[in-house]
């Protein structure tokens, strides 16, 4: 059995196993979790958690199902944060620099003060990716953004009130829509198949026997 | 951050590395698979399931904890809700806000239909934005819809409805252009061209990604574009019944707002149930890969009012769960560590089974290993080795970190550096092939106007599930029922709404000498430690 460790949390103390996440501490501890918790494997971001070890003045961000409880930690789940979100037609914006003018423009009052990064529960270049968006350099800023779950925590500790999230999610939509090539063979299948091309065939072999279609299966060649 | 049993283990899977990568481990025919399925997959476990006792499916076998919940009645058998207070009025009314429920809310509001989204979290809590290797459709010269449909009919033991199946498959590529279109950054060479690789159980190279935030990233495009066309998204409000009216149409559903326990009614012409999965009811104790909230929901309020089930008995355990560290376990290692060239390999550093046969068979071959003693102790339970290093070798330096960077990141956090040293895995409940039943439309045969999209569907995929055809046929079938309801809606009028089906109901349960001393749906696990 693991070692048992205090932590409290919003102020009051537990004592739970030392192996345990935050998360499932809690749930040790008693808690139902409604809010702070959905995926519970560190995709989506709703367990977005700010904590303190006692003793030490620095105040941390984690994921709570992906971070370990440790003796002393002081937690408090965030269980909503009112990102800025602005609403837009993707089919009428365009990607260029004027568009994160338009829709964000309070990226250009960073003060560079580096929170964002410090924050990341994704330990990505927030503040990197922010100023790749006010250059207008999308690509760069989607690439740097891709790891981003929303969790929000850069948002919480920005002085200038930026919701990165949001920039960064446009600026992938910009990139996935409007600056990364075409892709031909699926434009090409698209219109193959609307056209009929793969009418008869698809009917033909729904039709067959279920031993004509184990042989099919068994016998098919696997590209390498 | 092994142990040293483990490190002893490791110094045999790299003894033996080199000459493992010189051959690719053989295919098993399909008499060996077979035989390993009856005597290793947990589907042939008869402890874990029971006889359903009432409804449409009465006779056949469920999951136990999935009958239990069959098997109980409805809170609004003692709560009263009064129908004539309505909340929401709608067109069409989507149950569950991920990946199915956002496509079918997107293309229903295109229509020109009044939609409202209700979801027990929040919008994208859902298996979707978890899954992680890649989406599958033939879109590539070497390729075609009928070698797809083969594939995934072969896979799912051909049991998949050819009706179904064939919409999946045709409907791929125009699925993959239209997530494009909306801004999904799929994986591409400087050609435009799809970056594809191998599932198992994939005859071409199709599944397509988007490094292994695949689901992520079209989640959270979905998400974004439920929100930019304003569609009123009730988060934190779980449906617990469906209404009908007096001529047996679906009308709607009572639901409860999860945070101050009020009670408000949905009334809606059209009814779409994308609920999702089942990975928190812990079938056989397994551990999950899916969200919070994946308890089989909308099965229960689909079955309650009528509609039948079909391949509920058959459950997806993905090969490859985290079996060590503890703090990760069960959480899913996708698929795409394979596509990329890692090897399973046991204690003694054999490779036991070629890693890219289908997910029932690579299962319960896992499962074999370790009964049979070629499994690595854990502090819960035993795991097999998956062989990482391998992937940069074959791929280069780099590799891991760009092409699966939420792995790499996952277990970085626990000390683990898969890009030298191989992870230890052991299946995980990740899907259920079954759900309710649906015609091609995406209308259930039972109740009118109700439709099924996503996970809670039964029938797509047979009786097994290939990588990739998930993410599809969330978005296939989301689709289509966003495009269906909103077309049904015009002619629909609603009539008296009831909710009598829940007293039938509690009589049949009655009759056949039922009670569970419980309430269904379940909403959310009971993890808090006095609730276990």
């Amino acid at each position: 059995m693991s070692n048992m460790v205090n932590v409290f949390f919003y102020g009051k103390k537990y004592e739970v196993p030392g192996d345990l996440t935050i998360m499932t501490a809690m749930e040790y501890a008693g808690y139902t979790l409604k809010r702070g918790c959905g995926c519970r494997h560190g995709f989506c971001g709703a367990c977005a958690t700010i904590y303190r070890i006692k003793g030490d003045n620095t105040l941390k961000t984690c994921l709570a199902c992906q971070k370990q409880v440790e003796d002393g930690m002081y937690v408090a789940s965030i269980p909503f944060f009112p990102t800025d979100k602005r609403t837009y037609s993707i089919n009428d914006i365009k990607p260029t620099q004027q568009i994160m003018m338009e829709l964000y423009p309070e990226i250009y009052s960073c003060i560079g003060c580096n929170a964002c990064t410090n924050a990341c529960t994704q330990d990505l270049n927030v503040m990197q990716y922010i100023a790749y968006a006010q250059r207008g350099e999308l690509e760069k800023c989607a690439e740097e953004s891709f790891d981003c779950v929303a969790c929000g925590c850069c948002s919480v500790r920005c002085p200038a009130e930026i919701s990165h999230p949001m920039v960064g999610l446009l600026a992938r939509r910009l990139v996935g829509k409007y600056i990364a090539p075409e892709t031909a063979h699926l434009v090409a299948r698209v219109e193959e198949i609307r056209k009929g091309a793969y009418d008869d065939m698809i009917e033909k072999i729904m039709q067959k026997p279920i031993t004509e279609m184990k042989e099919l299966y068994n016998t098919r060649e696997i590209e390498k | 951050m092994f142990t040293a049993e483990m490190y002893e283990s490791i110094k045999k899977v790299e003894a033996t590395r080199e000459e493992r990568m010189k051959t690719e481990p053989r295919r098993m025919t399909a008499e060996e698979k077979d035989e390993l399925l009856k005597t290793y997959h947990p589907d042939y476990r008869a402890a874990g399931f029971d006889e359903i006792k009432v409804g449409p499916n009465k006779g056949e076998k469920a999951p136990k904890e999935l009958a239990e919940l069959l098997h109980s009645n409805s809170i609004l058998l003692t709560e009263k809700v009064d129908l004539s207070k309505i909340d929401y009025d709608c067109d069409v009314l989507v149950i569950g806000a991920g990946g199915a429920g956002c496509s079918a809310a997107i293309e229903a509001n295109e229509a020109g239909a009044d939609v409202v989204i209700v979801t027990k979290l929040r919008i994208g809590d859902a298996n979707t934005m978890m899954a992680e290797g890649g989406i599958q459709a033939a879109d590539k010269e070497n390729d075609s819809p009928v070698q797809h449909y083969l594939d995934a009919f072969g896979g799912g033991h051909f049991a998949a409805r050819p009706e179904l199946l064939r919409r999946l498959v045709m409907e791929a590529p125009d699925a993959i252009k239209w997530l494009n279109d909306l801004g999904v950054m799929f994986d591409k060479d400087e050609d435009g061209r799809m970056v594809t690789t191998h599932g198992g159980g994939t005859s071409r190279k199709r599944m397509h990604a988007c490094k292994d935030y695949s689901g992520a990233e079209i989640m959270r495009n979905l998400r974004d574009e439920v929100l930019n066309r304003k569609i009123p998204v009730v988060e934190f409000t779980s449906a617990v019944e469906l209404i009908k009216d007096d001529k047996g149409q679906v009308a709607g559903a009572v639901l409860l707002n999860m945070e101050t326990g009020d009670y408000l009614v949905a009334k809606a012409k059209t009814v779409v149930i994308a609920t999702g999965g089942a990975g928190r009811l812990h079938y056989q104790n397994f551990p999950t890969s899916n969200h919070y909230g994946a308890t089989a929901d909308g099965l229960v309020l689909g079955y309650r009012i009528g509609a039948p089930l079909l391949y509920q008995d058959t459950i997806q355990y993905h090969p490859t769960g985290v079996a060590y560290p503890s703090q990760i376990f069960g959480a899913l290692v996708t698929e795409k560590v394979r596509s990329l060239g890692a090897m399973l390999v046991n204690k003694d550093g054999e490779a036991y089974a070629h890693p890219l046969e289908t997910r029932d068979v690579s299962a319960s071959a896992i499962i074999r290993e370790c009964a049979n003693g070629k499994g690595v102790d854990t502090p819960l339970g035993s795991g097999v080795w998956l062989d990482t290093p391998m992937i940069e070798i074959l791929g280069g330096e780099g590799t891991i970190e760009k092409r699966i960077p939420a792995m790499f990141r996952m277990y970085l956090n626990y000390g683990i550096d898969m890009r030298k040293e191989p992870i230890l895995v052991y299946p995980t409940l990740h899907y259920q092939n079954g759900g309710l039943e649906i015609g091609g439309e995406g209308f259930t045969k039972a109740v009118p106007n109700l439709l099924v999209a996503g996970e809670a569907v039964g029938g797509i995929h047979g009786r097994n599930r290939l990588m990739g055809n998930s993410l599809l046929d969330i978005i296939v079938f989301g689709r289509n029922a966003g495009k269906a309801a909103a077309a049904k809606c015009k002619d629909v009028v609603i009539g008296e709404m009831n909710i009598d089906h829940v007293e039938a109901y509690a009589k049949e349960l009655e009759a056949a000498g039922l009670n569970t001393g419980k309430t269904s749906p379940l909403l959310l696990p009971k993890y808090a430690r006095h609730e276990r």
